[in-house]
């Protein structure tokens, strides 16, 4: 059964990683990042109960914490950009390239 | 037997709702399926001897952090529909042959791995009597430096969020008296005439009529006129299509304009 879990969660970090080259909605993107985590976090509670070890729910606790702390500093970055440009895609905030 | 059937319903189930998050055109589906595959995952990890996880994963994310999600989607714009021009040629094909390359890479590493039957967390959550003593154990014990700086990240992550979303005021505060005075310089000091009621129909969507019976475009309703016309629809009476059509026209030309700073 590990196995299963572990590939499911193999699975659904390439789907995000995909969603995060693909899509050019920063907040989509952002979406995908998430999914990531949460891929990561599938595969702690299995290693977790795999070894009887309660560290890895810790690991997968702190994740949630990082990931919550993350969301909020990053859409209020979107917000920032929006309001100056307009635009919530990736592809309009390119100043920094020239 | 039960984990079994669970596991293949929920693992189908989530891997369709992130193929869903990463196709759907709208931003708003998107996270609606998001939604989903967290709500599985939380119930894969109550099946996995996690309970404490599996409800802090739906109060934490499928809870706050969805909500800030469709927060800031309403707040950006629902309608910003992704573009689909590539910027870069052939960067969706090398993405799915990366993602693909990527999950068969993850996938064949681990399927390689003999794994002995799961150890199970009885033996481990045994002494503090539970998995939610266990843990806070744990978390106010062996991992208290790292609970201590967590929450000086989430303070730094509130500050910060603020401090982001700030907007500083540029110029004063439109009174009571300007707004009136704007308002009756402006084209219309009364208010929009409402909506009509006809026999038939009894919708925000009917146009008032004026007295000699034609219709008044004023009392068209912009936002409804404005999804009808994008699906598609539109309505029986041909004066009260072209109508609509004459609106929405004057809405794209005043949009095509040079929009105003507007002072929020």
């Amino acid at each position: 059964m590990t196995t299963h879990y572990l590939v499911l969660s193999a699975l659904l970090f390439a789907i995000g990683a995909v969603g995060v080259l693909v899509r050019r909605n920063a907040i989509v993107v952002f979406m995908c990042v998430e999914l990531m985590l949460n891929a990561c976090n599938l595969a702690f509670v299995t290693f977790a109960r795999q070894h009887g070890n309660l560290d890895g729910q810790i690991i997968a606790f702190f994740v949630m914490v990082v990931a919550a702390a993350e969301v909020v500093i990053g859409l209020a970055i979107i917000v920032m950009i929006f309001r100056t440009r307009r635009s919530a895609s990736v592809d309009d905030a390119n100043l920094l390239k020239y | 037997m039960g984990e079994t059937i669970t596991f293949w319903v929920l693992a189908v189930l989530s891997v369709a709702a992130a193929f869903g998050l990463v196709f759907s055109r709208k931003a708003v589906y998107s996270a609606l399926m998001l939604g989903m595959v967290m709500l599985s995952l939380a119930v894969l990890y109550a099946i996995q001897d996690a309970p404490f996880l599996a409800a802090v994963q739906i109060i934490v994310y499928t809870g706050a952090v969805m909500m800030l999600f469709l927060f800031v989607l309403m707040l950006v714009g629902v309608d910003s529909a992704d573009s689909l021009v590539e910027t870069i040629r052939g960067q969706r094909f090398w993405a799915a042959v990366a993602g693909l390359g990527f999950a068969v890479l993850l996938a064949l590493g681990v399927g390689n791995v003999t794994f002995a039957a799961p150890t199970g967390m009885e033996a481990a959550v045994k002494e503090a009597g539970g998995n939610v003593p266990s843990l806070a154990q744990l978390l106010f014990t062996r991992y208290v430096f790292a609970f201590e700086v967590t929450s000086a990240l989430l303070i730094t992550a509130a500050l910060g969020a603020m401090v982001l979303a700030h907007r500083e005021r540029v110029r004063p505060k439109a009174t009571q008296r300007e707004l009136a005075r704007a308002r009756f310089i402006g084209p219309q000091p009364s208010p929009l005439p409402g909506p009509g009621t006809y026999a038939l129909h009894n919708a925000i969507d009917m146009p008032a009529l004026l007295p000699d019976g034609t219709v008044s475009p004023k009392s068209i309703n912009r936002v409804l006129a404005r999804h009808d016309t994008e699906d598609g629809v539109r309505p029986t009476d041909p004066e009260k299509a072209a109508l609509i059509k004459q609106v929405i026209e004057k809405d794209i030309v005043v949009k095509e304009a040079p929009e105003q700073e507007d002072d929020r």
